[in-house]
């Protein structure tokens, strides 16, 4: 578990946004600790999408606050996103199949010596990223992405992520399109970014991999942050409820104000 | 090794059990079985059809026909170059070979009817190249009109220019003092010259092979074994060697009465210096990285900060300047140019080359070499059936039947590689 006393590593206050007449977030406070895996759940529509483009600044924020260690920054693109160590790694994973691995993990930032690529220290690196994350599921870096399965594409593709000292990766669905195997390979490794001190978030919609990785919770439900708990104070039964009906109990959107 | 102990722990590569060469062997064979066949089929193409003709008439295998080949496919191998730009990115430019019309037309009527120098006219030409590939491009990748749509456009605009350029169909002449055009299809390496480059070609691969393998090892990276290169470098001395010999041979029937003839063709270093320039372009740069990548995957490239509309002018621009050096070859391969400069089916005969070579018309996989090698099949086939007598329309139809087929293979290995 992380150190409570020192800053979030990324705090949200008060995010609204709307898109014309429709209001997608409300008020959204949203916390994310270093060394832990935060879950991000909520029903299809409940602006659980909106709130990432809002972090990786695809999307601005109409009002509220964006706090990463506890300093106030505006994010105004993903550029802005990656220069506070901010990477995303999306549903479609956006990875070239015609590029190999190295080539993929430097796309966009490749290192040059002279005007000539400087293959050599890319594929070093992203060797020793794989290795660092413990990945043994790729025979060679130098391989086609095309050739790679589901899960070891999503593997290269945190491994990108993780490439640049980000101290925060964002997953969109890790598993949604995995087998039970590959499932179990790609949370071991989220679980292990977290414990190599990153701060993860984790939006599912499979509430047994957010109960088997994940140390917070935090359920969105029609564009308000429901509650925000960890994931030993709560049941299955009782994230379910948060996710359809906003409130468990006495967790999450009390009655008058979840209309 | 010093770095042994991280290469154990870092290297998540084939368990190391194997030996070198045997893994370079497996690795081949798993690329292949995945649909990546890189020159493979073009090389037995060539192989088989240069057999073929050699059987049918042994007039073929002759080094005065050898260098006909070279000068004959020069145009559109220099054109094919270009496109492999346009393809990579999944895109077309059915307006290559007219370009290439403009461009020679340009050339002569600057050297002949205003006996400008040879280097200006050539700069004017290729920036004629340049600037219709700007604007092929912006159309395409600013105002987002499809490729096929703007460059048809282009391709029948451009047949009108080149008429208006030639003053509705007059035929330019290159004269014979314009000796640095002309010799490029006519003449030819002196014998020792001839040596020389085949010495230089083979010493700079050996070195940047060499360099390369020692960089990698340096750093305990998986590398290519000696002996794969060492049969690199041997290959290329063979094939160099023997190629330098046959062209050295005296072609000329009576070098007594007609003159000597003898040497390889000056378009050969040409276009083998072009080939390793955009070779290194597109393997060895951040530019041509981002070429792959926004043939491969638009929404990637996107996101990982690639400005997809400068990459695609880009491609643009250098397909029509390409276009514009070959225009200019073939200029002096006919010693003229005409309203059919770059027309009838030389674009056809470019794209092919390129398919057959091994690019593939859904963008993201191709390289240069592959426009020489499809190049050089379009060519010896064009020579090899006009040897055998059989009339144009049979080499039509043959030419038609390997572009399919080329097109063919590519779709199943692209198949293929989703598959797997």
């Amino acid at each position: 578990m992380s150190d409570t006393t020192a800053p979030p590593l990324l705090e949200l206050r008060g995010v609204n946004k709307s898109f014309g007449p429709v209001h997608v977030l409300r008020d959204v406070d949203f916390t994310v600790r270093a060394g832990e895996v935060t879950a991000l759940v909520g029903d299809n529509g409940a602006g659980k999408s909106t709130l990432v483009k809002c972090i990786s600044g695809i999307y601005t924020s109409d009002s509220g606050e964006v706090l990463v260690a506890g300093e106030r920054v505006h994010i105004h693109g993903p550029r802005d996103a990656a220069h506070h160590g901010i990477e995303i790694v999306y549903q479609d994973l956006a990875l070239c199949d015609n590029l190999d691995i190295v080539q993929n993990m430097f796309l966009g930032r490749e290192r040059l010596s002279g005007i000539i690529l400087d293959e050599p220290s890319m594929e070093e690196l992203a060797q020793k990223t794989l290795a660092g994350l413990s990945v043994r599921t790729v025979k060679s870096v130098r391989q086609l992405v095309s050739s790679l399965s589901g899960g070891q594409r999503q593997t290269v593709a945190i491994a990108k992520a993780v490439l640049w000292n980000s101290r925060l990766v964002i997953l969109d669905e890790p598993t949604a399109a995995l087998g039970v195997a590959q499932t179990a390979q790609v949370l071991e490794l989220v679980r292990r970014l977290a414990d190599n001190g990153l701060a993860v978030v984790l939006i599912s919609h499979n509430m047994n991999d957010v109960f088997a990785v994940s140390d917070r919770i935090a359920a969105l439900y029609l564009g308000r942050m429901a509650a925000q708990v960890k994931t030993t104070d709560v049941t299955h039964a009782q994230v379910v409820e948060l996710i359809t009906a906003g409130r468990s109990g006495s967790l999450g959107l009390q009655p008058e104000e979840a209309l | 090794m010093s770095t042994a102990t991280t290469t154990t722990t870092v290297a998540p590569s084939d368990g190391g059990a194997d030996s070198p060469l045997f893994a370079y062997a497996k690795n081949y064979g798993r690329k292949l079985r995945g649909g990546e066949m890189g020159a493979l089929p073009a090389v037995a193409g060539l192989i088989v059809l240069c057999a073929v003709f050699t059987l049918a008439n042994p007039n073929f295998l002759t080094p005065s026909n050898m260098a006909n080949l070279f000068t004959q496919g020069g145009p559109i191998t220099v054109i094919a170059m270009g496109l492999v730009f346009v393809l990579l990115l999944g895109e077309i430019d059915l307006s290559a070979g007219f370009t290439s019309g403009v461009c020679a037309a340009v050339l002569a009527i600057l050297l002949t009817n205003e006996g400008w120098p040879w280097y200006a006219a050539v700069g004017v030409s290729i920036a004629t190249g340049v600037a219709i590939g700007f604007l092929l491009g912006f159309l395409v990748a600013k105002v987002g009109i499809p490729s096929f749509v703007v460059t048809l456009a282009a391709f029948l605009a451009f047949q009108g220019v080149v008429l208006k350029l030639l003053k509705e169909g007059t035929n330019i002449s290159i004269r014979d003092n314009q000796t640095v055009i002309i010799a490029l299809e006519n003449e030819f390496l002196s014998p020792l010259l001839g040596w020389v480059f085949a010495a230089v070609a083979v010493a700079a691969l050996a070195v940047v092979q060499i360099v390369i393998k020692i960089k990698r090892m340096g750093r305990g990276l998986n590398s290519d074994p000696w002996e794969i290169i060492a049969v690199r470098i041997g290959g290329l001395a063979v094939l160099l060697g023997v190629a330098v010999a046959v062209l050295n041979q005296e072609r000329s029937r009576n070098p007594l009465i007609f003159g000597s003839l003898k040497g390889m063709p000056i378009i050969v270093p040409i276009i083998a210096v072009l080939l390793i320039l955009w070779t290194v372009v597109l393997r060895r740069t951040r530019f041509g990285r981002h070429v792959y990548a926004v043939g491969g995957n638009v929404e990637a490239a996107r996101r990982a900060g690639i400005s997809v509309d400068r990459i695609r002018i880009s491609a643009f621009v250098i397909c029509s300047g390409m276009a514009a050096i070959g225009g200019i070859i073939a200029a002096s391969q006919a010693r003229s140019v005409d309203p059919n400069t770059g027309g009838s089916n030389v674009l056809l005969y470019a794209v092919g080359a390129a398919v057959v070579g091994g690019t593939s018309l859904f963008g993201g996989r191709g390289r240069v070499l592959d426009a020489v090698l499809g190049g050089a099949v379009v060519a010896v086939i064009n020579n090899g059936m006009g040897l055998m007598g059989y009339s144009s329309w049979v080499k039509y139809v043959v030419t038609g039947s390997v572009l399919l087929l080329a097109a063919g293979v590519d779709a199943l290995s692209r198949r293929r590689s989703a598959v797997s």
